[in-house]
């Protein structure tokens, strides 16, 4: 059964589940002076996709697979050494299941709530959400990179005033790219969970935590 | 996930969050508080938790545009005890957080009832925004609209969901009027041409009346919510 449009609803900017008050890091970045204009927007989703992104795709995957959304949750906590991230990641995950389970309820929904109820990770609620919405492992993937990105793009578009067709430009040239990622992630949730992506990009962890104590800021991280 | 609920009092009827808590109990109120930026929605709020602390159990809910100085704000003022008080980030677009995507507001007001409940009253304070800004019926029951005199008299002529649509329009600064030379009259005819029969209360902090005409009203939509539809089974 293809689920193309049922991963469009999970993919689209507007699911309600907290990530508009997300930069992913670009605010930081933004402050730091490292992230100025378009091209410094591509360079900064290309590394994101490839280490953030591809752990949290392959987490994703593997939630839509099957495997146990507490182990996911431990092995999501090995891969995020921030103490910030890990927050942002858990509130994220309780903004996803209030969201996953008026769309697509399910009992694995439900269980994973009661078990968690202060949030898992959110790539395994994005990805046990894929599953309650008879999606696969790879639209799992799919979806998990796609935000790792797109998040990063529409805040850099409201931090820098930067050009909207340029930010979707970046997002549409980053597509082979997002598409390899997710394939990888998917392939790899076929095996253990501890054998999943675990990329990491230690500026990204740095500036999170260096965020995180800002008395202004726009983003919530 | 929206439980179905009685609805007995007929003019309101516009909330669609559950009405109770995971336990059944039935959960607190929550009145939304909205406006252009300036037009006094924070020191109402302050306002507000001061009339009713006394005899009501409360909390706030802030939505800061980059800061959490709204938050702050009403710490400093003391008026409710910080454990009461939870600002959420709105990724710089408060209309956002407080309507389209309400997530972090629902867990912010079900954590505060959590953690201080049982509450009476939840105030849910938005960013300053613009006048298309209103509440989702699935975070708050009752909304106010605070506009402010020297924020142009023409404002309820434009109209706008805020101004047209609020349960409450309340025309803030009326000491002020007759330095910015806002025709107050004016206001009231233009807001009852946009509102019908929708109450507007014209207020001044500063006045003898304070915000008492809206505490009153506070009070009024509290007694018909604990009044109304008996918890869900």
């Amino acid at each position: 059964m293809s689920g193309s449009a049922a991963l469009l609803v999970l993919a689209d900017g507007r699911f309600p589940a907290g990530g508009h008050a997300h930069s992913g890091g670009a605010e930081g970045a933004v402050k730091a002076g490292r992230l100025r204009g378009a091209g410094d927007l591509e360079h900064f989703c290309r590394g994101r996709l490839h280490t953030a992104g591809l752990t949290a795709a392959g987490l994703a995957a593997a939630a839509a697979a099957g495997h146990d959304p507490l182990a996911l949750d431990e092995a999501a906590d090995a891969r995020t050494p921030s103490p910030a991230l890990r927050r942002t990641a858990r509130r994220l995950g309780r903004q996803m299941m209030r969201a996953a389970r008026a769309t697509w309820p399910s009992p694995a929904l439900d269980e994973l709530a009661a078990a968690r109820p202060k949030g898992a990770h959110q790539p395994v609620v994005l990805g046990l959400a894929a599953r309650s919405a008879g999606l696969t492992p790879l639209d799992a993937a799919y979806a998990a990179a796609y935000e790792n990105i797109s998040g990063p793009a529409t805040a850099v578009v409201r931090l820098l005033s930067l050009d909207p067709f340029d930010a979707t430009a970046v997002l549409a040239r980053l597509a082979p790219e997002t598409e390899q990622v997710a394939q990888t992630a998917a392939r790899a949730a076929d095996g253990p969970v501890e054998a999943l992506p675990a990329a990491s990009a230690p500026l990204l962890d740095l500036v999170a935590e260096s965020h995180a104590t800002w008395p202004v800021r726009l983003f919530a991280s | 996930m929206h439980l179905d609920h009685q609805v007995t009092d007929p003019e309101r009827h516009t909330h669609s969050a559950p009405a109770t808590r995971a336990d059944g109990s039935r959960r607190a109120l929550r009145i939304g508080l909205g406006g252009p930026v300036g037009s006094g929605k924070t020191a109402t709020v302050a306002a507000l938790c001061r009339a009713l602390r006394d005899r009501l159990s409360l909390a706030v809910v802030t939505n800061d545009i980059y800061t959490s100085e709204d938050a702050a704000f009403l710490l400093r003022e003391a008026v409710l005890p910080p454990e009461r008080i939870s600002a959420v980030e709105t990724g710089a677009c408060p209309h956002t957080a407080i309507r389209d995507d309400i997530s972090a507001n629902l867990e912010a007001v079900e954590d505060l009832e959590e953690a201080v409940g049982p509450l009476d009253l939840v105030l849910v304070e938005s960013g300053g925004d613009n006048l298309t800004a209103t509440f989702s019926q699935g975070l708050i029951d009752a909304q106010i609209f605070v506009i402010d005199v020297a924020g142009g008299d023409d404002i309820p002529r434009k109209g706008g969901p805020g101004v047209s649509t609020a349960d409450l329009l309340v025309i803030n600064k009326t000491d002020l009027a007759p330095y910015v030379g806002s025709d107050l009259e004016g206001m009231a005819r233009d807001a009852k041409a946009q509102r019908g029969e929708l109450p507007v209360i014209f207020q001044s902090l500063r006045s003898e009346a304070g915000v008492g005409p809206v505490a009153d009203w506070a009070r009024e939509q509290l007694a018909a919510w604990t009044g109304g539809a008996a918890p869900a089974a």
